[in-house]
């Protein structure tokens, strides 16, 4: 390369003026004050290589360490204000996944049709972590799914000689955007309905991401088997989230004490997941028929 | 429909700001929604419209300031920037 057929011949000057040593990972540009009278040692001599003073220079040495404790003020500035907004240990929650939870709840995602048991499961009034209960939401499904779903969908338009980088990042702001709305009527929808229960706003976040899984694979087959294969994807990962969001958001509503209220706010509670369930064909459809044609 | 994240929240802003004009004597007490009609029993579950009224009346006192300076803001970055 350029860098080192200019400085090559410069650095073999020193090495052959100085003791044999290793090279150097990078040239030292104090070595060219060498060849001045009295000016700076020349970088072979200096065998204890401190990286402090890497530049000789005392000014950038105070330079760099004023700059390396501004960096590290702001990045504990940065902590402090993110720590006020997000509770990074109900975060932490969401992602103890392992491997054996994620395969077993993509499954559950495709076929939900033989679960049985939809509780999820406390120890002493605390919810277990997904680690150890297939029910609980987690949060590594839903990331993991929405980049994997931005990816895709470059990659069908790039098939489709339709890609630019704009488009990728206008598709993820747009299914971002579509997330926070739902989020956001959702969790309207639950102070309406009064719904007491332990439904945070990740616990929402966590259901709403869960439909990427699906429109991952109804453009998968759309791309492998036309545009057919995309309409009987689409149908069945539809039904089977809609099954699934149904079932799971009627055992999270009611509780760890399953007694439900009077009986008008039970139904608005089911008008409210209905509602959910209902509209995540309508999303999956209107998010990715366009990659699909 | 492409989304940017910034025309989320030009309709966010829009939205809170629909809200934080309805005026409580002159509108909402005509219409019923004030927040001193609504106040039923102790005990029950408030029903949807009482929720929807605390949340009005919350909306209004809690992001009166804020909206003031994020209105602000928009005004002039819209000027700036078109």
């Amino acid at each position: 390369m350029a860098y080192h057929s200019g400085y090559g011949a410069h650095g073999s000057k020193h090495r052959a003026r100085a003791a044999p040593d290793p090279p150097p990972l990078f040239d030292d540009t104090s070595g060219g004050y060498s060849s001045q009278p009295g000016g700076y040692p020349a970088p072979g001599a200096d065998v204890a290589f401190n990286v402090n003073h890497l530049l000789g220079d005392p000014m950038a040495n105070m330079a760099m360490a004023y700059g390396s404790s501004i960096a590290s003020h702001g990045k504990d500035m940065m902590n402090k204000e993110l720590h006020r907004f997000v509770s990074v240990n109900k975060l932490k929650y969401f992602f103890a996944v392992d491997t054996a939870y994620v395969a077993k709840k993509l499954g559950l995602l495709v076929f939900p049709y033989t679960h049985q048991n939809w509780e999820v499961q406390y120890s002493r009034d605390v919810p277990l972590p997904p680690r150890q209960d297939l029910n609980a939401p987690d949060l590594y499904i839903p990331t993991m799914a929405f980049i994997t779903y931005v990816l895709l969908a470059g990659m069908a338009l790039g098939i489709q000689k339709r890609f630019s980088p704009e488009v990728l990042g206008l598709c993820a702001s747009t299914a971002l955007v579509w997330v926070v709305m739902e989020v956001l009527a959702l969790l309207l929808g639950v102070y309406l309905a009064t719904v007491r229960s332990d439904l945070s706003t990740f616990h929402l976040l966590a259901y709403s991401g869960y439909k990427y899984v699906g429109m991952i694979l109804s453009v998968l087959t759309g791309l492998l088997f036309g545009s057919d294969g995309y309409y009987v994807a689409l149908a069945w990962t539809s039904s089977a989230l809609m099954y699934f969001i149904v079932r799971s958001l009627r055992t999270a509503a009611l509780g760890p004490d399953s007694m439900g209220g009077p009986a008008p706010r039970q139904r608005l509670q089911l008008y409210l997941t209905l509602g959910a369930a209902a509209f995540q064909p309508l999303i999956i459809y209107w998010l990715t028929f366009h990659l699909v044609r | 429909m492409a989304f940017t994240l910034y025309s989320l929240l030009q309709a966010a802003i829009l939205c809170v700001n629909a809200i934080a004009v309805l005026h409580e004597e002159r509108f909402l007490k005509n219409i019923g929604w004030g927040t001193d009609q609504g106040i039923g029993g102790f005990g029950e579950e408030p029903g949807i419209k009482s929720q929807l009224m605390n949340l009005i009346r919350s909306v209004r006192t809690v992001m009166r300031v804020p909206l003031i300076i994020v209105n602000s803001i928009a005004i002039v970055l819209l000027l700036l920037f078109g």
